[in-house]
C-alpha cells in the first residue's frame, strides 16, 4: 500500500466532443510535497485538476490515488482525502461564511447527524488560521471576491485533507492574502506531511512555494521536476514564449523570474 | 446547538403548523352552511373512533357535509399546496434560481398535456389513477427530454437547463391547444380542469396527493444537506463528498413526481411553488432542511385560503389557477424588480 505513488497518472488524454484538451500525459506525484502546475491560459491546467479529484474521467489511461483508480472511491471517501479550492464559487443563496466552511466537514458527518464537537472545533480553528472568524456570521454573497476566496480556502481547512488542491486560489487576492494563504499551504507541507498541488499564474510565487513543477503547453506536459532544475529561461521561453532571467534573489532567498517589461 | 436562527425556525414551525390546523377547521366552517369550531371537532372525531355518541344535537346533514364535501376539497387544496411549493424549493436549490418552479423546467405542461390526452380519449383504463399515470408519465418525459437538452459532457448547466424547459414547456403547450381544437365537443373539460379547480376532490385523491408530498419530503430531507452543499457549483459539491448528479436526478425526479401528482389531481396551479420559497427563505435563510417544511406548510395554507375565497367568500367560484395568478402575478413582479435593481439576494 505504501509503495504506491500518491498519484499515479498513466497516459491520460481527456478532450471535449471532438476536441482534445489532454493528450498522454504520464507523471507520478509523491506525498508530502508543493507542487505547482503552471502554463498558459486554455493549457488544460482545470482540467487537469477535474480529472485528479474524479469529477472527470480521461477518455483514456488511469488516474490512480494511493493505488486506486480515483473514480472507484466513493465521493464521501474520496472527500475525506482531497480538498478543492476553486477559483469562483456560486453562492445563489445567502449562506453565512461559518456555514460555508462548516460544508468542508459534511464528508465526515453522517446523514440526520449534527456536527460533532470536533467538527466546530476544526470549522473555528480554520476561521483563525484564515484570519476571517470576525466575518463568521456575514453572508457570503455580501462579501468581497478576496473575503469569499478565503472562505473557500477555510472551508478547505477544515476539510482536513491530506491533499489540498488549489485552482488558482490566490488569484483574486491581494499580495499579503496571496502570501498568508500560500504560507497556511507551506506549513501543512512540512510540518504534517500534506500535499498540496496549485495551479499558480505568477512564476515568483510559484517558484518561492513548490517543491516541484509541471509546465503545460496546449494539453501536454512541457517540462516537470524540481523547481531549481525547471525553472529556467529556456523552459519559460518554450512554454510562454516570453525571454525572462531566473536568478537567485539574495532578498526573497528564492529563485525569481524577472521579465523584460518594454523597450 | 440552540442557536438564535434555530429558535426561530421552531417558533415558525409551530406557529404555521397551529395556523394549518386553524384553518382547516376554519375554512370548513365557512359556506353555504356555516358550521361552529365545536361542532366540526366533534364530527371529525366522532368519525376517527367510529362512533355516533358525539353526534348529539347536530342536525344529520352536517357530518355529510363536512366529511364527504368540504373536508376532501379543504385537505387537497391544503396538500396540493405543500406540494407545489416543495417541489418550488427542490427545482430552486437545483437551478440555483430563485425564480425557478415547475413551470420553468416545462414539468407543468407536460404533465397537463399527459393529463390533456387522457382526458381527450376519455381514458378509463386505470379507474382514477388514469389521469395522473399519464401526468406523471408526461412530466417524466418532458424532464428527461428538458435533461437531454442541457447535458453537454456528461454535465447538466443549470442555466442551459431552464432555457431548455422554457422551450420545451412552450411546444407542449402549443401541443396541448392542439389537444383543445381536436376536443371539439369535450373542450371545456379540458379548458376548466387545466384552469385548476378542487370541485371535484375524493378522499382517494387526499390520499393519493398526501402519500406523493410525505414521499417528496422524505426524500427532499434525506438530501437536504447535499442539496445545500450542490448551491456552490457540482465542482465544489462533488469535491466536498456530494454524489452530485446522482442526487441532482433523484431530486429531480422526486420534485416532478411531486407537481405531476398535484397538476393531475387538480390542473394547472401556478406561482404557489415560486412565491413560498422565496418568501420562506426571507424568515429561515437558504437552509432546505429547514426551507422544505416551513414552505410546504406556507404553501398549503396560502392554497387553502386562495380556495376558501372562491369556494366561501365569492359570489361565483373563479377557477383556483386564475385567482393564485392573479394574486400571486403582481407579487412576483415585485420581486423580481427589487432582485433587478438590488442585486443582492436575500
Amino acid at each position: 500500500m505504501n509503495n504506491h505513488p500518491l498519484y499515479d497518472i498513466a497516459d491520460i488524454s481527456f478532450g471535449y466532443d471532438a476536441t482534445p484538451v489532454l493528450q498522454d500525459l504520464s507523471f507520478t506525484l509523491e506525498s508530502g510535497k508543493f507542487y505547482g502546475i503552471v502554463g498558459p491560459n486554455g493549457c488544460g491546467k482545470t482540467t487537469l485538476l477535474d480529472l485528479l479529484i474524479g469529477n472527470r474521467i480521461p477518455l483514456s489511461g488511469s488516474v490512480s490515488f494511493k493505488g486506486k483508480i480515483v473514480s472507484s472511491y466513493h465521493r464521501r471517501t474520496l472527500a475525506q482525502q482531497i480538498s478543492l479550492v476553486p477559483q469562483e464559487f456560486d453562492t445563489g443563496f445567502g449562506y453565512t461564511v461559518e456555514e460555508i466552511v462548516l460544508m468542508g466537514r459534511h464528508p465526515y458527518i453522517s446523514r440526520f447527524a449534527s456536527p460533532s464537537a470536533e467538527d466546530w472545533q476544526r470549522v473555528d480553528q480554520a476561521m483563525k488560521t484564515i484570519g476571517i472568524d470576525d466575518l463568521k456570521n456575514r453572508y457570503t454573497n455580501e462579501l468581497s471576491g478576496g473575503q469569499k476566496q478565503r472562505t473557500v480556502v477555510a472551508r478547505a481547512l477544515a476539510q482536513n485533507t491530506d491533499v489540498l488542491i488549489f485552482d488558482e486560489a490566490t488569484s483574486s487576492l491581494d499580495v499579503k492574502y496571496s502570501l498568508e494563504i500560500f504560507n497556511v499551504a507551506r506549513r501543512l507541507v512540512l510540518d504534517k506531511g500534506r500535499t498540496v498541488i496549485a495551479v499558480i499564474h505568477n512564476l515568483n510565487l510559484a517558484a518561492a512555494y513548490c517543491d516541484k513543477l509541471l509546465f503545460m503547453k496546449d494539453g501536454k506536459i512541457a517540462c516537470y521536476g524540481p523547481t531549481a532544475e525547471v525553472m529556467t529561461p529556456e523552459t519559460i521561453a518554450g512554454v510562454f514564449d516570453i525571454s525572462s532571467k531566473v536568478s537567485h534573489d539574495p532578498y526573497s532567498r528564492t529563485l525569481q523570474v524577472n521579465f523584460r517589461y518594454w523597450d | 446547538m440552540v442557536t438564535p436562527s434555530s429558535k426561530k425556525f421552531l417558533f415558525l414551525t409551530i406557529a404555521l403548523a397551529l395556523t394549518t390546523a386553524g384553518a382547516i377547521i376554519l375554512s370548513t366552517g365557512m359556506g353555504y352552511i356555516s358550521i361552529s369550531a365545536g361542532e366540526i371537532l366533534k364530527v371529525i372525531f366522532s368519525s376517527i373512533s367510529n362512533s355516533s355518541s358525539h353526534l348529539n344535537g347536530i342536525d344529520n346533514s352536517i357530518p355529510y357535509v363536512i366529511m364527504d364535501v368540504r373536508l376532501p376539497r379543504i385537505l387537497t387544496a391544503t396538500l396540493v399546496g405543500a406540494g407545489l411549493a416543495m417541489s418550488g424549493v427542490i427545482y430552486q436549490g437545483i437551478l440555483l434560481n430563485p425564480l425557478a418552479d415547475p413551470y420553468t423546467l416545462g414539468i407543468s405542461s407536460g404533465a397537463a398535456f399527459g393529463a390533456s390526452l387522457a382526458l381527450l380519449a376519455n381514458l378509463t383504463l386505470f379507474n382514477q389513477f388514469s389521469i395522473p399515470l399519464f401526468a406523471f408519465v408526461g412530466a417524466i418525459v418532458t424532464l428527461f427530454v428538458v435533461i437531454h437538452l442541457s447535458t453537454f459532457n456528461g454535465q447538466i448547466s443549470a442555466n442551459t437547463l431552464i432555457l431548455s424547459g422554457v422551450i420545451v414547456g412552450a411546444i407542449l403547450s402549443a401541443g396541448i391547444s392542439f389537444l383543445k381544437y381536436l376536443a371539439d365537443e369535450q373542450v371545456a373539460i379540458i379548458i376548466f380542469w387545466l384552469m385548476g379547480s378542487f370541485i371535484s376532490s375524493t378522499w382517494d385523491g387526499v390520499v393519493i396527493i398526501g402519500v406523493a408530498v410525505l414521499i417528496g419530503a422524505i426524500v427532499t430531507l434525506y438530501y437536504g444537506r447535499d442539496l445545500n452543499i450542490m448551491s456552490l457549483g457540482s465542482r465544489s459539491s462533488d469535491a466536498l463528498g456530494v454524489e452530485t448528479a446522482r442526487v441532482r436526478i433523484i431530486l429531480l425526479l422526486t420534485a416532478s413526481f411531486v407537481t405531476a401528482i398535484c397538476v393531475a389531481m387538480t390542473g394547472i396551479i401556478g406561482f404557489i411553488g415560486l412565491i413560498v420559497p422565496h418568501l420562506m427563505r426571507f424568515f429561515v435563510g437558504p437552509d432546505n432542511r429547514k426551507l422544505l417544511p416551513v414552505s410546504a406548510m406556507a404553501g398549503g395554507i396560502l392554497l387553502l385560503f386562495a380556495d376558501t375565497i372562491t369556494r366561501a367568500i365569492l359570489p361565483v367560484e373563479v377557477p383556483i389557477g386564475v385567482l393564485t395568478a392573479l394574486i400571486g402575478g403582481p407579487f412576483f413582479c415585485v420581486i423580481f424588480r427589487k432582485r433587478q435593481r438590488g442585486g443582492r439576494h436575500e
